[in-house]
């Protein structure tokens, strides 16, 4: 895009040689090579059936985006941090199954507290966060303080998360079963819609990722905490050395990490309406693949929300493009590895040192 | 005289800019040992690099016992005999002491599994001719760095090296393991081995070496037999040029003190009970050898190490100086030795090294930075201190090391700091680069700030500080006025305590 957008660029390079011209042409198709796969990609389905841009089939792309967009946004900082988080599933999990047990409707025959009203909306999403938060305060504390690898803390963590979930959903007369029946109110403000687009109405929970989103921009961009970040995860003795706080930097990404994933917890029940212990399962996996496709990088400083959000996007219009061309569901686990292996490596390929 | 086991004639090493090299000349005889001496920069590591390999030399030539040889990297040249114990020991740490003499030629039983009874034996053997006692099983980490150094000198016996080069090998030694080396060297000389022997201690020298080749500036300049040459003589030789003006005016005045450091002592560190005085627009040098303690000495008062005991004054108040958020608030800056270590963040582009210690000064309403200006700090600094970069948002690794030095000047002084901790600060930077950053030193000086600047370069110190401490063993051993000063006195007091 650049390469036309910019006058001078386009001038510089007509004056290369033919040799340094194919050598341009050539960096810059690998560099962009995600995004030329993407658009042939999406045209062949497209071809192949052309519903695949029917309206209902963005909106629907884009609901599914926006109900893991959070998560990503929260694991992208672990990852600029050089770390990850494992946990990040098994919390949605949790605080979904605690937000959804909290907010059955009165009449529900297998309440889960029997006899109990719904909760209060907001107090329902405080206690998400309040969960969430505190698991990433964990994440963070031991990540910052044993100096262990957020590996092996998250490893142990979602392992954690998950007996507590399980006991959890032995509490009362429920016995492990999953939870539904929930109130109305609940999930209308998620799952609602007041726009509709073309006829097919966009779920409020889109808006609730997008507000999240610009919030998360501004924290990375425009704070201190956000610059802290980068400055840790590109070199952490040179931020110690120039005064950054560098266990406040680490333990706050990641509780800001765990909130984000008691925000989704808390559109996540009402989303899927069912909940169980298999709830979350392997959702920090996608969002880890989304934040790697979309250029936050292993090799810690680097990372942009515009790439978290074309990352998340990529990998939804591939799952639900595969999909489409009606591809057997066990070779769609092929292609997705295969695409998360490749975009590695061609984003690895732009950080090494050329020897 | 016994003949020469090698020769390296009229060795010429040019890098773009820089003749590392101009006819050097060095000729080791079999069993005896030969001193390499010479300031830092002299070329003594780049002819070693282009014995062994890791430099290819532009012309002249090397002849191991007549033949000539031009060794690939330094694994070839410890097939054919010529080994190298360096200053900083690369080894496995985690193996043990046998793995690591045989690593990459373990022997093998039928040709698969490795011969774990071949090697114990044959270490042992070693171990016993060189009178070497460790453990070959134990761990080299466990082991202290003399025992791994020793473990180093037999992996080059086990090769059946024929010239062994020992680079700084006493910097870390004390005096009881000094003389063990000394009685190693010793046996080894009467094996028939030609030794290469570089330090900067002069008593060390003159006691067990039997000839001294002096180098300066990329060039040979004498060799002779020890007995016949003093300390003085070999320093001379080693100085020789008259200090020009390499350096600007000095311009600053000092003041009335401003920062004291009272019996200061590392936790983790050899310094111990350092006491002096910086006065408001003085620039005081740290001086010493490798090893000696001044960039722990800098880093503990700047609270990236820890300290044991010792009082720091500000202005006559007691500080703590705890970490380095504590010390920059107190108006410390600390500019690091190892750059690309602790100093820059590479991927990073130069706006955002150069206002990482000032975002707090950069909030709007204590909450969101002000882009604005700290685009304009940026772009001020890099007038200020002339950076070369096409622009503030070019990624600082790309640009060369005295631009990436002056980002890091420019991250500080953007901190407005009173008091500056200066590690090496003209390391690995050009001549014309190092005239603007002493410039700057002096400029700040004259400001009214305090600078603290360690060195490696005598002469450096010389020209730029107002008084200069010695430090040697992680002590001071001694303070002089740069004014009135020579190279060889500090020399001296730098090998006071090693």
């Amino acid at each position: 895009m650049y390469l036309f957008g910019n006058n001078s660029r386009l001038q510089a390079f007509f004056q290369l040689d033919r040799r340094e011209k194919n050598k341009v042409l050539r960096e810059f198709l690998i560099n962009n090579s995600l995004y030329i796969f993407l658009i042939a990609a999406i045209i062949a389905i497209w071809l192949t059936d052309t519903s695949f841009l029917s309206a209902s089939s963005v909106i629907n792309i884009i609901s599914l985006s926006a109900a893991n967009l959070p998560i990503a946004l929260g694991i992208a900082g672990c990852i600029v941090l050089t770390g990850t988080d494992l946990s990040a599933g098994r919390i949605v999990g949790l605080t979904a199954c605690v937000v959804a047990s909290l907010l059955q409707s009165s009449d529900y025959a297998t309440r889960m507290f029997a006899g109990g009203k719904p909760i209060n909306l907001v107090l329902a999403f405080i206690i998400a966060v309040l969960i969430g938060g505190l698991v990433g305060l964990v994440n963070g504390f031991c990540t910052a303080k044993f100096n262990l690898h957020p590996f092996i803390v998250t490893l142990s963590t979602q392992l954690i998360v998950y007996g507590l979930l399980l006991m959890y959903l032995m509490i009362g007369t429920n016995n492990g079963q999953s939870i539904s029946g929930l109130d109305s109110k609940y999930t209308s403000l998620v799952k609602g819609s007041f726009v509709s687009f073309r006829g097919t109405r966009i779920p409020n929970f889109v808006w609730f990722a997008a507000i999240i989103t610009v919030i998360m921009w501004f924290v990375w961009n425009k704070t201190a905490f956000g610059k802290n970040m980068f400055a840790v995860g590109s070199n952490p003795e040179a931020a110690s050395v120039s005064g950054v706080n560098v266990s406040a930097t680490i333990i706050l990404v990641f509780l800001l990490a765990g909130v984000l994933y008691g925000v989704t917890g808390f559109i996540e029940a009402a989303r899927i309406g069912s909940n169980s212990a298999a709830t979350g399962l392997n959702y920090e996996l996608d969002a880890i693949a989304a934040c790697v496709i979309g250029g936050v990088s292993f090799v810690g400083g680097i990372g942009k929300i515009r790439g978290v959000i074309i990352g998340v996007v990529l990998l939804r219009i591939i799952f639900v493009g595969l999909t489409f061309l009606s591809i057997d569901a066990n070779m769609q686990y092929v292609i997705k590895g295969l695409i998360i292996l490749v975009a590695c490596a061609i984003d690895m390929r732009k950080y090494l040192v050329r020897k | 005289m016994s003949q020469a086991v090698l020769e390296m004639k009229n060795i010429c090493k040019e890098f773009p800019g820089v003749k590392a090299l101009s006819d050097a000349q060095l000729t080791v005889r079999k069993s005896s040992v030969h001193a390499l001496m010479g300031e830092n920069g002299a070329g003594k590591s780049t002819l070693m690099k282009c014995l062994f390999g890791i430099y290819s030399h532009d012309s002249g030539s090397i002849l191991l016992e007549g033949r000539e040889v031009r060794f690939k990297s330094s694994k070839e040249a410890l097939e054919n005999g010529v080994a190298m114990v360096h200053q900083e020991l690369n080894q496995a740490l985690k193996r043990n002491v046998m793995d690591n003499i045989w690593l990459g030629r373990y022997p093998k039983k039928y040709g698969i599994s490795v011969d774990e009874g071949k090697m114990l034996r044959e270490t042992t053997k070693i171990f016993k001719t060189l009178g070497i006692n460790v453990d070959p099983r134990s761990i080299m980490s466990t082991l202290p760095v003399s025992k791994r150094q020793m473990v180093e000198i037999a992996k080059a016996v086990s090769y059946d090296a024929k010239v062994i080069v020992f680079d700084e090998p006493t910097s870390s030694l004390t005096e009881a393991e000094t003389e063990h080396l000394f009685r190693i060297i010793d046996t080894l000389k009467k094996r028939g081995c030609g030794i290469i022997y570089i330090s900067h201690k002069m008593e060390e020298i003159l006691r067990i070496s039997d000839e001294v080749t002096v180098m300066r500036d990329g060039a040979w300049i004498a060799t002779r037999p020890a007995s016949e040459m003093t300390m003085e003589e070999i320093i001379r030789m080693m100085v020789g040029r008259e200090l020009t003006n390499r350096f600007p005016q000095k311009t600053n005045i000092p003041g009335d003190v401003r920062l004291e450091v009272e019996a200061l002592s590392g936790q983790y560190s050899d310094i111990s009970d350092i006491s002096f005085y910086l006065r408001r627009g003085e620039i005081v040098g740290l001086a010493g050898l490798a090893g000696a303690g001044r960039t722990e000495l800098l880093e503990t008062i700047f609270g990236y190490a820890a300290r044991k005991s010792g009082r720091i004054l500000l202005d006559g108040r007691e500080i703590t100086n705890s970490n380095p958020r504590e010390a920059i608030r107190h108006g410390f800056a600390l500019l690091t030795e190892e750059r690309r270590a602790t100093g820059i963040f590479g991927i990073l582009n130069i706006i955002e090294n150069m206002t990482v210690s000032n975002l707090k000064n950069s909030r709007r309403l204590g909450l969101w930075l002000d882009s604005g200006k700290l685009w304009r700090d940026t772009e001020d600094k890099i007038g200020a201190l002339h950076i070369k970069t096409p622009s503030p948002r070019t990624q600082i690794r790309s640009l060369s090391g005295g631009n990436q030095q002056k980002v890091i000047l420019g991250r500080w002084l953007l901190t407005n700091p009173e008091i500056l901790l200066l590690d090496e600060p003209t390391r690995g930077i050009d001549v014309g680069a190092k005239y603007e950053i002493y410039q700057l030193i002096i400029d700040l000086a004259k400001s009214g700030k305090s600078v603290l600047m360690s060195s490696s370069e005598i002469p450096e110190l010389l020209g730029v500080c107002d008084r200069i401490i010695v430090m040697s063993g992680g002590r001071i051993a001694g303070e002089v006025a740069a004014g009135d000063s020579t190279q060889e006195e500090i020399m001296t007091l730098a090998s006071k305590f090693s």
